[in-house]
């Protein structure tokens, strides 16, 4: 049983922290796993992402072949596309809705939603009026998360304790609100998948 | 044990502190910074008086951990690629002079450039230097070569190295730690005059060097690393270098892979391995991630015997990073290739940060040299060479730590006048200085501008040696204090500041030119908000 993930986003939205939750989840589910990430110039407001392989069984390479990604999660619409090449034909594209724009020729946004409305298995969230709703605009990311969870080969309580061991340090409050917002984005796309 | 969850980085610096690491030496360039900020950041290495602070450039790094070996203690020093360029001298020498206590040199290589100026590969300094090379193929590896590559050192009285690249650098996964080693006490060479190359001394060491090389080769072909696996299909061997065997391996996830394969991690090369691949198959193919070097010495210039195949002869890429589908393409498997994206995709290149001070040191420059004509700014290495992209389009060159301060003066020397040259504070301390000698005994009409943000931003906001110094430097090298000017980069002070860079690009003489804000990235720094404020700057 294996996950191919491509995170997605820009750097400086916080992507890693998706990964280390994920990652944790793993370890907690006696899951191999292999990240790749991406440090130095992209960091500065380019597009980032991050190849992320979980498997019960030995994982060869870090980067994910073309075509095999199960899903690819982004947190920002346009970068959700840059990936399409990797993600299978049943792959699922899970996507925050809220444009990130540093760039002078940034797409129309109702053009991007409708590209990615294109691929059928897709899930388009918006993750900061989710996060408004109990108030903490940091776990939008985490929101994110919930929602491209039912889409992985790992349970729902490691995801949990994931949270539980990266915010734990932070105090319980914030564990609440990141699980608060974990479930959120769960709900949503059990509510929304076709 | 349990396993930790680290960086290929993470795990050379926990397999070094494993190891009895004393100290660990570097400057901050990717794909490399994690390893030292590891050490940086542990609290076993606090405790145990482990040295991390960084250094002014890769070259005092590598010279300060060849003294810490010559003490008989165990030092690493890491660096990226071109790093190693820097610390060449020091390091070739270091393989004549030899070590005491255990030395190793990680260089990290960038292959596709993610963040460099080139693809070289540092497995020919090691070659070149006689030295053996540990290339790990995952983060087990990297840990253990860490672990191990002290003890080949000791054993052999040489420097090691140990190869990575970009993904392995930057990708995690779980590492299972070895038992802790203690550290060296101090001992000095049993020969005082080791490390003492007068030709008479290094004539000797060298032959000695030279001698160590069977040793080496032995040493390679029982390696852990270097493994033959036999196949019953022998119309192709398939050699593969460090992370490469991943890339094949991805590629037979769900069929049997009947070809021989021979791992190699660890150099010199296997001779007998490789012969036995050679007398046996029909044809070899040679993946490596970076430059085609044991292709090339497979195949050599008489291009006789058994067909070699890889990056020489088309079937991979001569250049950039592999991936599995590169690889699959190579071993004639269907796979997919079409990589295009939606068109409505734009590029989204990196760029300075919103509010970012190199940004307002570079609009009033562009307005201070519009009377003049283009093409006059040099510059250098760090996040102000994004000013080449728009919509600033500042900058004339990008080549090398330091280059800024010697090409515009080799511009003026030529004519160009006024010529101008931007650096940061830390890339000043790193390699800016000795060119700033060259321009005050000449007197060149050069126009420096030292954009002094108080860290090394690119990396991640390290420390900066040149913190709170840099006026100081600059007199002691001789700068005339009236050419000396200081200014805080905002857009309220833009007139000030045209006005300032318009007086020194019209005098004929040496100018330094600083204008100084802190980084918005390290903010929330305090220590160096702190020290800052203290200092008064």
């Amino acid at each position: 049983m294996k996950t191919d993930i491509v995170l997605a986003g820009v750097g400086g939205q916080g992507i890693l922290s998706i990964a280390a939750t994920i990652g944790m989840a793993a370890l907690h589910s006696n899951l191999q796993l292999k990240q790749s990430e991406v440090h130095g110039m992209s960091q500065r407001g380019g597009a980032v992402q991050s190849h992320m392989r979980v498997s019960n069984k030995e994982i060869a390479s870090d980067l994910i072949p073309m075509g095999a990604a199960d899903i690819i999660l982004s947190v920002e619409p346009m970068e959700s596309l840059r990936y399409l090449p990797f993600l299978s034909n049943d792959g699922w594209l899970v996507t925050n809705s809220t444009p990130f724009i540093n760039i002078g020729n940034y797409p129309n946004i109702d053009d991007v939603i409708a590209e990615i409305k294109k691929f059928k298995n897709h899930i388009i969230i918006d993750a900061d009026k989710i996060v408004g709703e109990f108030g903490s605009k940091r776990s939008s990311n985490i929101v994110m998360l919930g929602a491209a969870s039912p889409f992985f080969n790992i349970p729902f309580e490691s995801f949990e304790e994931g949270i539980r061991k990266i915010f734990g340090r932070k105090g319980d409050d914030v564990v609440e609100t990141n699980l608060k917002a974990l479930r959120a984005g769960r709900e949503f796309t059990e509510k929304n998948r076709s | 044990m349990q396993k930790l969850l680290l960086l290929g980085d993470e795990a050379i610096a926990q397999g070094a502190l494993d190891a009895g690491m004393s100290g660990i030496y570097a400057y901050p360039g990717t794909p490399s910074t994690e390893i030292t900020e590891y050490v940086q950041a542990s609290k076993f290495a606090k405790e145990n008086n482990i040295h991390s602070m960084w250094s002014a450039n890769e070259k005092t790094a590598m010279e300060s951990a060849l003294g810490m070996s010559y003490a008989g203690k165990r030092a690493m020093v890491c660096m990226k690629h071109v790093g190693l360029n820097v610390a060449a001298d020091a390091f070739i020498n270091a393989s004549i002079t030899g070590a005491n206590g255990g030395l190793i040199v990680v260089a990290a290589d960038d292959p596709s450039m993610h963040s460099s100026q080139n693809e070289q590969d540092s497995r020919f300094y090691a070659k070149f230097a006689m030295i053996p090379i540990l290339e790990p193929v995952n983060q087990q590896e990297a840990y253990e070569m860490a672990y191990y590559g002290f003890e080949l050192s000791e054993k052999f009285k040489l420097p090691v190295m140990i190869r990575i690249t970009t993904r392995l650098a930057h990708s995690r996964a779980g590492v299972k730690p070895l038992p802790l080693r203690k550290q060296n006490e101090i001992t000095l060479p049993s020969d005082l005059r080791q490390f003492v190359l007068l030709p008479a001394i290094a004539r000797r060491n060298y032959k000695g060097l030279l001698n160590s090389q069977a040793g080496l080769e032995q040493e390679s072909e029982k390696s852990k690393f270097n493994t033959y696996f036999d196949g019953k299909d022998k119309s192709l061997g398939i050699i593969t270098t460090g992370i490469a065997y991943n890339y094949l391996m991805e590629n037979f996830q769900d069929k049997p892979l009947d070809f021989p394969v021979l791992k190699i991690c660890q150099y010199p090369i296997p001779r007998t391995q490789v012969m036995k691949m050679v007398k046996e198959c029909k044809k070899i193919l040679v993946i490596e991630e970076g430059y085609p070097i044991v292709e090339e010495m497979l195949k050599g210039y008489q291009e006789s015997g058994t067909p070699v195949v890889g990056r020489l002869d088309g079937t991979l890429p001569r250049d950039g990073e592999l991936n599995p589908n590169i690889v699959a393409l190579a071993l004639g498997f269907d796979t997919k290739t079409d990589d295009r994206i939606p068109e409505i995709v734009k590029n989204r290149p990196p760029s300075m940060c919103t509010g970012c001070g190199h940004i307002d040191a570079y609009v009033a420059l562009g307005q201070a040299l519009s009377e003049y004509s283009e093409g006059r700014v040099f510059s250098d290495i760090g996040c102000y060479t994004l000013g080449a992209l728009p919509p600033y389009n500042a900058i004339n060159s990008c080549v090398d730590m330091g280059a800024s301060i010697t090409m515009a003066k080799g511009a003026a020397d030529a004519g160009l006048i006024p010529a101008v040259a931007v650096i940061g504070d830390s890339t000043f301390t790193h390699s800016g200085m000795t060119g700033l000698i060259d321009c005050v005994t000449e007197k060149s009409p050069v126009t420096i501008i030292i954009s002094d943000n108080f860290t090394t931003g690119m990396t991640g906001g390290q420390d900066s040696k040149a913190l709170g110094k840099i006026e100081d430097i600059c007199i002691g090298i001789g700068v005339h204090p009236d050419h000396i000017k200081v200014f805080k980069p905002t857009k309220k002070n833009m007139d000030e500041m045209v006005q300032v860079i318009k007086e020194e690009l019209a005098y004929n003489g040496v100018s330094v030119i600083i204008p100084r804000r802190q980084c918005i990235q390290t903010m929330k720094n305090k220590i160096l908000v702190d020290k800052v404020k203290e200092l008064g700057l």
